[in-house]
């Protein structure tokens, strides 16, 4: 027992515990900001929430008159609906109705009689959705065909003219929103953040440590000393592991008391790949910082390493998103391949079978990165 | 008998980009001798006892420790060495316990030997203090502590008793002076202070730009120091004290 507390690993990995807790903004951006981040994200993209679009309608005062005096199709549609007529402190003219629906989250629609000319400012602008315009024989749509939320209100509201029912009925039967544990957006940022967690940690707890820790030429001193050169990284990185392991456990903790998310595959098999993906980045920290004494430059190095990650690895959105040809690339990186691991486990009830492969990998890429590092240490 | 020299410098030089620190020095030290490096700013103090150390490299020359060169020896020249360097830092938030006891692992000891340790440089009540908040001549006395957890067979300090005040260093001399008593470590010591080496060193070496210039015991010194002078043809009397040796030597003052 004496010869254990004795041994300079355990010295080691002691000391850097110590410095490591008594560091209370390490705890916090270590523990409360990605927890923070989880609710935030998650409550904003998990309640649907009503959303409200601005269509303008081309002609004059065509929401004011009484349906009588003309035979505007919308004049007709707004007031058998009751829209709200709203006239703004500049005159504007607008009507508002609301089409609730349980399953989908309501729509509040706004309708603002403008001319062309402003209509088109506001387009520009991002204020509108989309025009109307009556002018002619028929109702024209007109909107930015690029634009998904354009689209979208315009297929919502044409139905919506085509049969004014809709408003009454409560929702449409045939919709099955799926709020199935797993299929939500939650489920898809929580175990993605876990991940970049790791990787930040890593990047700043052991890269910029090491560098910092040189320039106040600290490692100097302790180089002059019998300690085996390994010895002090294997527990700045020990440390710097069970940390995350304890910070990842919290986050997940609260996101399940929050969220309700489960761990659909095998827990086994998420701890070891946990682990090896752990050890890939501590081993990339240790070769990223194992040259320089000035921390700027590892500033520098650490920004130029995670951010094409924190981006292109799919943490906040799928990658799937990005060209094509640029996907098996994106695949490669450490980052993708630990966050689309620890997802298949969250998420698809992955278990070894399917995880042994990518966890091989990064052990292989950390292992790699660390004895390439230690190998071109400078100790000051 | 001729004693083996425990430290052999041998024509050693080192240059950073275009200033030469040290050029061609060598020095020979004996076991359980104490040997003073006195010297002024720049003088290449600092850089001759790093590459005693092992800590930078000679661009030329030889350094042999009991016989040995660092290269290929270094596991084994790093337990009997003992030191403290220019510019001492410790993990800020560690106590001052713990971080004795981390730096006693290095060499497999435990807690006995660093309560030994903490008592002799005195920092028993500072015990729990972090390192962050210690001031800066007891920071300077856990230095010299951390110098003494191995017993040293060598020890190298380097200014170990700047910024103390008069009654700390009189304690760190104490502590060196029982050292001398009691074991057959050697030393080599870096200093300002004229009267340090002539307390404690048998040994007084004078360098500046990079060279040795004078060495010897201080009786040694004082004595032919004279007949430099009547060289110069400007013979003033003998000097009385290191102080003013040094002053004829360098031309300037130690402490400048
Ligand atoms: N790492 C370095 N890079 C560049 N120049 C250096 C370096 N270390 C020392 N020097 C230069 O070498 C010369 C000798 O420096 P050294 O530190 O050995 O002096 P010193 O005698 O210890 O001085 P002091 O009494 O101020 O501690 C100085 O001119 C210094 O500027
Ligand atoms: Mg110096």
């Amino acid at each position: 027992m004496n010869k254990l507390r004795n041994s300079q690993l355990w010295q080691l990995i002691l000391a850097n515990a110590r410095e490591l807790l008594r560091e209370p903004a390490v705890l916090f951006w270590g523990i409360g900001f990605p927890i923070l981040m989880s609710l935030g994200l998650g409550v904003a993209f998990t309640k649907k929430k009503d959303v409200t679009v601005t269509i303008a309608v081309i002609g004059r005062n065509h929401l004011i008159h009484a349906p009588s005096d003309s035979v505007s199709v919308i004049q007709t549609f707004l007031l058998r609906n009751k829209a709200i007529l709203k006239v703004g402190k500049d005159g504007s003219i607008s009507r508002e109705l609301t089409v609730p629906d349980e399953k989908l989250g309501g729509t509040k629609y706004i309708f603002s009689d403008m001319s062309w000319k402003k209509a088109m400012v506001m387009l520009k602008r991002g204020n509108l959705n989309l025009v109307m315009d009556e002018s002619g024989s028929q109702i024209q749509y007109h909107f930015d065909p690029m634009n998904p939320d354009a689209q979208l209100t315009y297929l919502k509201f044409s139905k919506l003219m085509k049969d004014p029912d809709l408003i009454i009925r409560e929702s449409e039967t045939e919709i099955r929103p799926l709020n199935v544990t797993g299929t939500r957006y939650i489920d898809f940022l929580v175990p993605g953040l876990i991940c970049m967690g790791v990787m930040m940690a890593c990047m700043w707890g052991v890269s910029y440590d090491i560098i910092e820790k040189r320039s106040k030429k600290l490692l100097r001193r302790m180089i002059a000393t019998p300690m085996k050169r390994s010895n002090f990284l294997v527990a700045l990185i020990t440390v710097r592991i069970a940390m995350n392991f304890v910070e990842s456990g919290l986050l997940f903790l609260v996101a399940s008391l929050v969220f309700h998310i489960t761990i659909q595959g095998s827990v086994p098999a998420l701890i070891l790949f946990f682990l090896s993906g752990n050890i890939a980045f501590a081993g990339i920290a240790v070769f990223l910082s194992c040259n320089t004494a000035k921390t700027e430059i590892g500033n520098g190095l650490i920004n130029l390493i995670s951010m094409p990650m924190m981006v292109l690895s799919g943490i906040f959105f799928s990658y799937h998103n990005f060209p094509g040809w640029s996907i098996p690339a994106i695949q490669k990186f450490p980052l993708t391949m630990m966050a689309d691991g620890v997802r298949s486990i969250f998420i698809e009830g992955a278990g070894f079978g399917e995880i042994m492969l990518p966890a091989l990998i990064m052990l292989v890429i950390g292992v790699a990165f660390f004895t390439a590092g230690l190998k071109l240490f400078k100790w000051h | 008998m001729k004693q083996e020299a425990i430290i052999q410098v041998k024509n050693v030089h080192k240059s950073f980009k275009s200033v030469h620190a040290v050029r061609g020095i060598d020095l020979e030290i004996l076991p359980s001798q104490f040997i003073a490096l006195l010297g002024p700013n720049g003088a290449g103090k600092t850089t001759l006892v790093e590459m005693i150390e092992g800590i930078q490299k000679p661009d030329k020359g030889e350094i042999l420790i009991t016989g040995k060169p660092w290269k290929g020896n270094e596991k084994e020249l790093r337990r009997i060495i003992g030191l403290s360097l220019q510019e001492t830092r410790f993990i800020d938030k560690l106590r001052l316990f713990e971080t004795l006891r981390l730096f006693a692992s290095f060499f497999g000891l435990g807690a006995e030997r660093c309560e030994e340790v903490m008592n002799l440089v005195g920092l028993e009540e500072k015990r729990q203090a972090y390192v962050v908040n210690l001031s800066g001549g007891q920071r300077q006395r856990l230095a010299l502590g951390v110098a003494l957890l191995n017993k040293p067979r060598i020890l190298l300090l380097d200014e170990p008793t700047t910024g103390l005040d008069p009654q700390a260093r009189r304690e760190v001399w104490m502590i060196l002076k029982k050292l001398k008593d009691a074991s057959a470590t050697s030393l080599i010591l870096t200093t300002h202070y004229m009267e340090e080496a002539e307390q404690l060193c048998d040994y007084i070496v004078i360098m500046d730009h990079g060279t040795i210039l004078k060495e010897g015991t201080l009786h040694d010194l004082l004595g032919k120091s004279s007949a430099y002078i009547e060289e110069k043809q400007e013979y003033k009397g003998p000097p009385r004290n290191l102080d003013e040796l040094f002053i004829e030597l360098t031309g300037r003052h130690l402490n400048e």
